[in-house]
């Protein structure tokens, strides 16, 4: 068998109002409604409705033969459902048919991996616990944002139960060796890991109506053609992607849906390939061998490595400071807050303060909102000095004991009691940190968090 | 009078120099005329007869004019001098050009006679068109006293001293030794100079400028005199108010980000009372050149969440700002004169000023450093901050002192300068 593995990124960030020294301690409203919604409402017209139902279509007429895999970052899930519900209910009719897999990921697509284990397993959980409740599924398989990965991420997610996890085949990770196989974690072989063949990927994802590139035009035939010349022996060709790809970065006048609209037939009459999902890969394959990833990889730009989000003096200061509250957050166990600091953890925030225009530029500007890095942080820092004045005030109102918990082992999840004593605009209880994202699985304590909200507007 | 900038169409301290002696020496019974690169059609009339120098029609052909034409093409050849430059060096002389002239002009100048922008070949062009236009004004109009504010009228000066016959008061709001340091543009400091030259008088806007002028400019001493700007007086409903939304202390830099300016100096200042004090937070308003190594330097010194970048303040902004600040510092390198402090003052805020201002002659109630000594001015800030008595004291004679620096007593001297310059 030989698979050819679809995997589609689905993310919207929350982007941040215009937001002035002038607001910081009055205006509490950080993020741009309209531009959200909408820039949600333009994809998902020009984007994940049409794609969804030329997919769907696909898989009605392959039947099972045809399969495909999502992950949906939890921000993305979020603005669909309080934009685009119609989005959200066309992923759920392709999550009926069975042919697609929902991977798991961070909620708010964030790098938490990097920075705090706790923060990342409580995102992931909470991730986990939304595609439950959307389509169904609980999944199996993981990726990371932006497909970071290193051994030590790989632990994590072994650790937490995952068997499969996606990540890039960087050149300089492989070396001589192909990404078309399955290869496993170095700390732990349990843990196998799907490899991004860049090279095919992005031939649709980047270059398909580059009329400079020689592969120019893009037909299925030529494509099969391609596939057809990886060695036999090779078993899986990972095409990982933007789901955006289509529609969006790609218009559909460039052909982008017809393009896809004939490759699975070219593949089964012209190819061996079957089409499988990141499960089913993981579960027919053995890895043969084990990658050793010391440093965080990503499939970000020529470096493959985190230098788009991290690394220079505006972005590690950005970065560092919305993590250094994590515990008093935690300590004070607001739903709003909470939301509100890992919305304020999307990776996007970091990625505009980018300063590497040069190599990638132009990727990297038709991503962003904002005409200077410079302009970028400072808006974002003067949104997090606001944030950051009201998790000091509410801070002061925690309990002592609960502080010293949450200081001394971030990773303790249950906090037992917590003393009602104070007034309607001081901290209230709350059993549990887990429950503050979206609870799942005790929805019904979902309701009681909209007063305590509203007391501290 | 040739002037720049006229409410509500301020920029910067220049134009509210010009405004304030204006309507001073109407208030000793002068009658000025005033004339502006371009009117924008809203400002404030009532108290001068405003002339808008592209309202005004020229005859090339008068041989008069030729004189300017003839300096037009001579600045064309000067300019040609740039392809034998490196690269690099044209490219910096470029930026520093724009960065002097983005100060207070540009904004005036660029909306006239939509020239680049750049203070290249273009901009020398437009200051002598604007020569041309002075000469007919010079024609068109009697007075009896010609008064120029900084280099870009000079030749404007000269030419209506030319025409008329009559003295030229040239008034120096900042040297080129101000804006660039010791990388002067030679162009600026000849028409500087000879502006200087031509000058019956000239008035310096602080005994900082004027031995400048003595010194580099080798101008006479009995030429020059000093009279020190002073500041609107204020009246409360003017003025914006807001109450801060942060607990912390606020300390304010406003300016253009510029090297003339010294925010660099405040940064590291900043960083200096931010590990004593954590109360407290800066403010960087403005916008200029400098701003983005000020950003990456205050992301390294990781204080980005206590210190703050607005860009650049409108009016109403400004007053919003001062409102809100504890201190106020100018920790400027080379101030000819420096209003803003005055500003900050009026509104109750106290100041930190740096020695190398001209306003640091007048100032009593204020406390001075070395632009460099940000030890001095860590303490100075952290002592305003912490020592009520001594904010308190500031806040109280700082505001009598500048409620006594009035336009009238400056125009008074101006006054006393045309008569001398009559006679």
């Amino acid at each position: 068998m030989r698979s050819i593995c679809f995997y589609f990124q689905v993310h919207q960030p929350f982007r941040l109002r215009t937001y002035r020294f002038f607001d910081i301690g009055k205006n509490h409203d950080y993020f741009d409604e309209f531009q959200n919604r909408y820039i949600a409402r333009r994809v998902a017209d020009k984007c994940y409705i049409p794609t969804n139902q030329l997919l769907l279509e696909l898989i009605q007429e392959y039947g099972s033969r045809f399969k495909i895999s999502y992950s949906i970052s939890g921000t993305a899930l979020d603005q669909f459902e309080k934009y685009t519900p119609d989005v959200i209910e066309s992923f759920q009719r392709l999550a009926a048919t069975g042919c697609v897999e929902f991977l798991s990921e961070t909620y708010t697509h964030s790098l938490s991996a990097l920075k705090s284990k706790d923060e990342f397993t409580t995102q992931v959980l909470a991730h986990r616990n939304k595609i439950q409740q959307l389509f169904g599924q609980t999944p199996t398989t993981f990726r990371n944002t932006e497909l970071i990965y290193s051994d030590g991420i790989g632990e994590m997610v072994a650790e937490m139960g995952f068997e499969t996890m996606l990540t890039e085949g960087a050149k300089h990770i492989l070396g001589w060796k192909s990404p078309n196989f399955m290869y496993c974690n170095s700390i732990n072989p349990k843990l196998k890991l799907l490899l991004k063949n860049f090279q095919l990927s992005d031939d649709i994802a980047f270059r398909f109506s580059q009329q400079s590139w020689e592969g120019w035009p893009l037909t299925t035939e030529k494509f099969v053609d391609w596939i057809n010349q990886i060695d036999q022996k090779q078993e899986v060709l990972n095409l990982f992607m933007d789901y955006e790809t289509f529609g969006e970065h790609q218009w559909q006048e460039t052909g982008i849906f017809d393009f896809m609209r004939a490759l699975p037939a070219r593949v089964f009459s012209h190819s061996n390939f079957t089409f499988n999902t990141p499960s089913e890969v993981s579960a027919a394959l053995q890895p043969v061998s084990a990658i050793y990833v010391p440093n965080p990889i990503s499939w970000a730009d020529e470096e493959r490595d985190l230098t788009a989000w991290l690394g220079n003096d505006l972005q590690d200061e950005a970065f560092d400071a919305v993590y250094a509250i994590e515990h008093k957050v935690k300590a004070i166990n607001d739903f709003k807050l909470i939301v509100e600091w890992r919305y304020l953890q999307t990776s996007d925030h970091f990625y505009y303060m980018c300063t590497k225009w040069f190599s990638d530029g132009d990727v990297h500007k038709y991503f962003n909102p904002y005409g200077t890095p410079y302009e970028a942080f400072i808006n974002y820092m003067n949104v997090l000095s606001d944030f950051i004045i009201r998790v000091d005030h509410y801070y002061d109102n925690v309990p002592l004991k609960e502080k010293e918990v949450k200081k001394k082992n971030i990773a303790i999840k249950e906090i037992s009691k917590v003393t009602k004593s104070k007034p309607a605009t001081q901290k209230s209880a709350k059993p549990s940190v887990s429950e503050n994202i979206k609870p799942i699985k005790t929805t019904t304590a979902k309701k009681k968090d909209t007063k305590p909200k509203k007391d501290r507007e | 009078m040739f002037g720049w900038e006229f409410p509500p169409h301020i920029t910067g301290g220049l134009g509210t120099a010009c405004f304030g002696l204006t309507k001073g020496l109407l208030h000793q019974g002068v009658e000025v005329i005033f004339v502006v690169p371009k009117a924008y059609g809203d400002e404030n009339q009532q108290a001068v007869n405003l002339v808008n120098a592209s309202e005004v029609s020229i005859d090339i052909k008068n041989s008069i004019y030729e004189d300017y034409w003839d300096n037009i093409s001579y600045i064309e050849v000067g300019s040609n001098l740039v392809p034998y430059m490196s690269p690099d060096e044209f490219y910096n002389i470029i930026n520093k050009k724009e960065q002097t002239v983005s100060s207070t002009q540009e904004s005036v100048l660029s909306k006239t006679y939509q020239f680049s922008g750049k203070y290249g070949q273009n901009l020398m062009e437009e200051v002598h068109r604007y020569a041309l236009v002075a000469s007919t004004i010079a024609f068109q109009n009697n007075f009896d006293v010609i008064h120029a504010h900084d280099w870009l009228t000079y030749p404007a000066g000269i030419a209506a001293k030319k025409i008329s016959n009559k003295p030229l008061i040239i008034h120096v709001h900042a040297t080129e030794f101000d804006r660039s340091g010791e990388n002067v543009n030679q162009t600026v400091y000849d028409i500087e100079r000879q502006g200087m030259e031509y000058a019956d008088y000239i008035i310096a806007v602080s005994n900082l400028t004027r031995n400048i002028i003595i010194e580099r400019y080798g101008i006479s001493p009995e030429k020059v005199f000093t009279v020190h700007n002073a500041v609107e007086p204020s009246t409360r409903s003017d003025y914006y108010f807001e109450e801060k939304h942060v607990k912390e202390k606020i300390v304010t830099f406003l300016g253009r980000v510029t090297f003339q300016k010294g925010p660099d100096y405040f940064v590291e200042a900043a960083y200096k009372v931010l590990q004593k004090d954590s109360n407290v937070r800066f403010v960087m308003a403005g916008s200029g050149d400098m701003l983005n190594r000020m950003i990456r330097r205050v992301a390294q010194l990781r204080i980005s969440n206590k210190f703050h970048f607005t860009g650049f303040l409108d009016a109403e902004n400004v007053d919003r700002m001062f409102s809100m600040s504890d201190v106020y510092v100018m920790p400027s390198v080379s101030e000819p004169f420096g209003i803003s402090p005055l500003e900050a003052m009026r509104s109750n805020v106290p100041v930190v000023i740096s020695k190398q201002s001209g306003v640091s002659e007048v100032l009593k109630y204020a406390l001075k450093i070395d632009f460099w000594d940000i030890d001095a001015m860590a303490d100075a800030i952290y002592g305003l901050l912490h020592y009520d008595a001594l904010s308190k004291m500031f806040v109280r004679y700082g505001k009598d002192e500048v409620d006594n620096m009035k336009w009238d007593n400056a125009a008074k001297s101006v006054k006393d300068l045309y008569i001398k310059a009559l006679n």
